[in-house]
This record gives structure tokens, sequence and C-alpha cells, in this order.
């Protein structure tokens, strides 16, 4: 921004640039413009290439060749053909993945709840829960799975001291994608509690207050008064789990490849195998699926974009 | 095997050939490798330092990737600005880069007097009546077992399916499993289907199941999983193979609580390194199951190829023929560099029982063919699911119709 000199200059200025002249208008454009340039070639023009190669038989090598819609066919099922089964399993685990990880939202806010007090050493204990959230998910597969090893895995070994048998988890078809998401859920229970917490430090102690000498304690205490405040908190912790959900795939590479049977795979690790993995290079076929997850992903940032546009309208 | 004076005149051959190269070789060669586990590293490195000292003005760049991550990388780095010489497998899994023009025609240099010793792999560095790369090592597969467990048992090594069986049920008599694996990432089971299918059917049978020639709901298709599903039903196979990789599954057949593992022979060095003496550990070749059948072996073979953008191709030819020469297969062969077999048959065997009994078995009792395993052999989208379907069927025997079905589906879309 310009600032007008505090002594008023004798000399009339030249006759001001185009750019002078409408410098209020532009500026804004310039600083936006390289993220906007880079969403662009990042993040624009790939959907639209994946839109395009979804449309060919390709290896990633030769000439593309035409086939219209005939990936998306064989992936739904269109026409004369079975609906891909593989699609078929992915999709329902996606949907699994979905709703289960939201448990985390809840813990998340029950710890987070619980560490929000004083007491000596708060610090560390918050940042013991917090811990899961730092280390990779590389390795928080790898530790599940060893805790899930069918001889000599914790989890058997404290089954057995119940009296429960012995079970498989990860080698289970029906059992193995419940595994998975038990992982997962580690680390993003420790992403919703930070963002609990960070929201409890901006709750309103006078309002807690006027609700104390109202009489309201307990859940009517927490219902009432604390989760509306918690309300942007919420709504973070909503998108980033359900976004969470939908990129699942270092947890499930790790744990399980995929298997037993493909009975763990979801979309992105489906896409991931037809197009770049060892076996794969069926650009076309892998283009298709990551349409397809686009758009379950679009409706849900929709979904969030629409309520956070509503919330702005209201705040005015 | 052969006269010794055809083992010198070829020797001479080759030192010639070597030799004169070496006088000329100069401006630059460019290496990409996948040789990065320890051992295979060493020899590569070692064998650009032998190429250099032949070659002193050659300006040689090596670059050394990741064996998995190679994989998956070969493609860019053959696209744009490709470098001279790489590492592949041989057989269907060249097939992307031969009919996408990436890979030289060398079909010029097999000509060659030096390459009539290479004889044996040229099928597998064959396609379209052409050659596209060299083989470097090759390994063979079979049954390694626990010779104490078998001598405490008073078992032999079974030539019959019926002996095989045999031995099964007094293993699993005495409390052990016969046979580790770990099928998490699905290729072990691709071992098993190779063996059962290739000596119930035939080699021939095998690499038309391989082509997409033959229906998988075929009745001889039917006949090897039935031959399979015996084993399955005994309880043969350690339990929750499918949680585990081919490598934790060792200590099962090192604890002694299976007696046997269908492996190839780069498994040896990890019975040796978990503890197993030469005493305990013995192999045997998979039994005959059809009597009127050959024995086919899988031997995966390793290999190198030019790029077709290579910039340097008489270097990169020239270190080709190195690498194929009789005297630099017997060094990186060797029990203290690769440990596997060489691909040349006028180098020497290294000083190993399992590399000499593979070698033996290679060249004298695989006349049905030799495999390139299960998922270099079958199309790349084939083996994957079918591989698949193996591994369920080792878990779910009952659901082979379903896998079956499937597997056919997918055959009937991939060679339409």
């Amino acid at each position: 921004m310009a600032t007008a000199p505090i002594v008023p200059d004798r000399h009339p200025p030249a006759t001001r640039g185009w750019y002078k002249r409408n410098e209020i208008a532009l500026t804004p454009w310039l600083f936006l413009a390289p993220a906007m340039l880079f969403f662009a070639v990042y993040v624009i023009v790939p959907i639209g290439q994946s839109f395009w190669i979804s449309f060919h038989e390709w290896d990633g090598l030769g000439e593309k060749t035409w086939v219209g819609m005939a990936n998306y066919d064989r992936l739904l099922g269109i026409g004369d053909q079975n609906i891909d089964r593989k699609f078929e399993v992915s999709f329902w685990n996606n949907l699994r993945w979905l709703i289960l990880y939201l448990l985390a939202i809840p813990l998340g806010l029950f710890i987070a709840l619980f560490l929000n007090q004083t007491v000596t050493g708060i610090r560390l204990y918050k940042s013991l829960f917090f811990f899961p959230f730092v280390i990779s998910q590389v390795v928080v597969g790898l530790v599940f799975s060893w805790f899930y090893l069918p001889r000599e895995g914790l989890l058997n070994a404290i089954l057995g001291l119940v009296g429960a048998g012995p079970i498989n988890v990860l080698g289970d078809p029906d059992l193995a994608t419940y595994g998975i998401i038990a992982a997962g859920l580690w680390p993003q229970t420790a992403y919703c509690m930070i963002l609990y917490l960070t929201g409890l430090n901006s709750v309103d102690p006078e309002q807690v207050e006027a609700a104390r000498l109202d009489g309201a304690k307990g859940w009517r205490m927490l219902w009432y008064v604390i989760l509306p405040q918690l309300k942007p908190a919420t709504f973070i912790a909503f998108v980033v789990t359900i976004i969470g959900a939908l990129r699942s795939f270092d947890l499930i590479s790790v744990m399980t490849n995929g298997g037993p049977f493909g009975s763990t795979r979801v979309l992105s690790f489906y896409m991931f195998e037809e197009s770049l993995s060892e076996f794969g290079f069926r650009m076309g076929y892998g283009a298709a699926i990551a349409v397809v997850l686009f758009f379950i992903m679009l409706f849900f940032i929709v979904y969030f974009l629409w309520s956070m546009y509503r919330d702005e309208r209201g705040a005015r | 095997m052969r006269s010794i004076i055809k083992t010198s005149f070829a020797a001479a051959v080759a030192a010639a050939i070597a030799s004169t190269a070496s006088a000329e070789l100069t401006g630059e060669l460019k290496i990409i490798s996948d040789m990065s586990n320890p051992a295979p590293r060493a020899v590569m490195e070692g064998m650009v330092a032998d190429f250099q000292a032949m070659n002193p003005d050659l300006d040689i760049e090596l670059t050394i990737v990741d064996r998995e991550a190679w994989k998956t990388q070969i493609r860019n780095a053959l696209g744009a600005n490709p470098p001279d010489v790489v590492n592949w497998y041989a057989a269907n899994r060249m097939r992307p880069y031969v009919d996408a023009g990436l890979f030289a025609d060398i079909s010029d240099l097999w000509a060659e007097e030096q390459f009539a010793a290479l004889e044996s792999t040229k099928g597998a560095m064959t396609l379209d009546d052409k050659q596209w790369g060299v083989p470097y090592t090759y390994y063979q597969w079979g049954v390694y077992y626990r010779k104490d467990i078998f001598e405490e048992l008073g078992l032999s090594e079974p030539t019959t399916w019926e002996e095989e069986l045999a031995n099964c049920q007094a293993i699993l008599d005495s409390g052990r499993k016969c046979y580790t694996i770990g099928t998490k990432f699905l290729w072990t089971a691709g071992g098993w289907f190779d063996y059962i299918n290739s000596r119930t059917n035939g080699y021939d049978f095998h690499m038309q199941l391989a082509r997409g020639e033959v229906e998988w709901t075929d009745e001889r298709v039917r006949q090897t999983f039935a031959n399979w599903r015996q084993l399955i039903d005994m309880g043969a196979f350690i339990d929750d193979h499918q949680t585990y990789s081919w490598q934790e599954a060792l200590p099962f057949m090192l604890n002694g609580e299976a007696a046997s593992y269908l492996m190839g022979n780069f498994a040896v060095a990890a019975f040796r390194e978990g503890g197993l003496t030469d005493d305990q550990l013995d192999f045997y070749q998979f039994p005959k199951i059809n009597p009127d059948v050959d024995y086919a072996e899988d031997a995966p073979t390793d290999t190198f190829h030019i790029a077709s953008g290579a910039e340097n191709m008489d270097n990169a030819k020239a270190f080709l023929r190195f690498v194929t020469s009789a005297e630099n297969q017997t060094k990186i062969n060797a029990g203290d560099a690769l440990g596997q077999l060489p691909v040349n048959s006028e180098a020497s065997i290294g000083d190993d029982k399992f590399l000499q009994e593979g070698f033996e078995m290679l060249s004298s009792n695989a006349s049905g063919g030799i495999m390139q395993f299960f998922d270099r052999d079958f199309d790349a989208e084939m083996a994957s699911v079918g591989m698949e379907g193996l591994q369920e069927f080792m878990v779910f025997p009952d659901n082979l119709d379903d896998i079956l079905m499937r597997l056919e589906e997918t055959r009937a879309r991939i060679y339409q």
C-alpha cells in the first residue's frame, strides 16, 4: 500500500503509469497469482488429464487408444458385463473406513476433555497422547501388524489370558479391514484430540461460570455449553477425518498389501495397483478409478465448502 | 561335460573379443542397475571396476537403484534420455518394453560365436524371434528340507507324488508341518502352482496356459488344483501363511516346526544365516506327479538389456559380452559373490553343494523345459489376478469354482 507523504509534495507527479492507476485492483491478484498458477498446474490440470486418460487404454509408454466409456463400463458393470469385483470390494471398504474412522472424533474429544486439566506433568501426558500422530503411518502400520501377529502378537497373548481363541486379524478377509481401521484410529484420535485441546483453550470461562451458577453440570454442561463453543474444532475434525479415511493407503500397503486375496483394498489402493504397481500400468483403468474416487471426494468437499460459506454469511 | 579343447577354444575367443574390444573403447557408458542388495551390489560394482580396468579410457557411470523401486522406475528411466545398459528380467516381463520399442534388438550379438555358450537361456531372452537382452545369472527352484528331521523320521527324498504324500503324512504325525510358506506377497504361491501344474499336465500345457491359450476352467487345470488340494486338506502347509512374507516364514523351518520349503536357491543364504548347517539342510527336485510328464523346472533368469535410445551402443554391447564371458560368469556367480548359477556353459559352478546339485538338475534332469516363474511367464495382469486366486485357494480351497471363474473372466478379457 502506498502511504501518502506527510509533507505535501510540491512537484506535481508525472502522469502515473497504468499499473499505478490500477494498483488497488491489481495487487491482490498479483499476490494470488503464484498460488493460482501452481494450483492450476498441479491440481486442476492433472484432474483434467485423469479424465482424459480414463477414456483411453494406455500402458504409460506407447500410444493411447481411445476406448470411450469402456473403462467405466467394466468398472461399474454397465451393459452385459459383471461389475468389477475388486472395485465393489474397494468401494465397500471405503465406506467402512468413512464410517468407522469418524469414531476418532468422539474418542479425541473424550481424551481432550480428560487431559484438559492442570496437574503436574500434564504437558508430558499430552505429548504422549499426541505421539502416535507424530510418528509415520508406516511405523504405525508395522507396530500394529506385529501386535496382530497370529502367534507372537500381543493381541493373541491378551486374548489367551481371558481364554479367547487365537485370531489372525490380518489374515482373515472378514476382519482384516477392521484391523487396519483400528490401527488408523490410533493416530487419527490423537489428531482430533489436539484439535479439541486447542478448541478448549478458547472456551469462554465466563459462560462456563454462568452455566454453573444456573446449575448445569456433567453431560448437560458438555452438550449445551461446551460443545457449541467447540463447533469450529468439530468442523475441522470432521474434514480431516473424512479426507483421511478416503486417502487411506499407507496403512493398507504396509499391513496387508491389499490382501488377503484383495479383501482390504480401498479405491486409492486399487487405483495404485492398476496404474503404478509392479503388475499394473493400465493407466486408463486406473484413471477411471481415480475419477470415481474424485467424485466421491467432491461430494464431501462441496458439502464442506457450502457449510463454510453458509457460516461466513451467517457471521456477517 | 564338454571337451577340453572346445572349452579352451571358447575361452580364447572370449579373451580375444574382450581384449580387442578393450583396445578401442572410449567415450561413455551409462549403466543403471537394480542389484541393490548387499551381495549383488558388491558384484555389480566389482564388474564395473573390472571393465574399467580393461578399458581405462572409458568413462563409466554406474547408478544402482533399489531393486523393488526399479520395477516401476524402469519406465521413466527408459523414456527420456535413457541410459545405455539396464537390468531387468527374462521372458514375458520384457514384453511391454519390447512392444514399446524401448529395448534394443541385440540378435546380432547373439549370433556371435561367444554366445553359443549361452544357448540354454536363449529361449528366455527371445520374443518375436529376436533377442532383447543377455542373462547374467539364474537359480534353481526346488524343495529345501531339514535333513535331520527326515533322518529322524526315517524318510528319504521323494521322487513320486505318492512318496511325497506319504512323507508328508509321517511329518504331520510327528507334530510338524510339511511345508512352510509365506503368501502375503502372493508370488510364493505361484511357485507351487508352476510345479504342480507342470508336473500334472506338462511344460507345454503350462506355457499354453501362460499364453492364455487354455481356459482356466479346463478340466486339466482342475486336476492340478485337485492334486494341490490333497496337500491342503492334509494340513501340509503352515497356518496363517497369508500373513507372512517369505522371510517371515523362514523361522518355522529354522525352528523345526516345518520340514521343508519350496523356494529358489536364494533362500539358502537365509537358511545358513538362520543357523542351519549343511548337515541339516538338503535339497530335492520337486517329485513327479504324472509319471508320463517330463520334469520342468523354475529357473528365473536375471538380465541386462540395452536401451534402444542408448547413445553408446558399441560400448554397451562390449559390456554385455564382458558380463556373459565365461571368466566373468565364474567370478560373479561364485559362492562368495552371487551364489547362483552361471549362464555360460563354459563357466565353472561355485563350490557349493546346492549350486552343484541345482546345476546338475537343470542340465540333465529338466528335459520338459525351463520356466521363468509364474509372474514372469504369465501376462502381468493375469499374474496378479492369478496369484491372488492361488492365495485364496490355499486358504479357502472350497472357493475354487469362484476363483477359476474369476481367472477365466480375466483371461478372456486380456487375451481377446
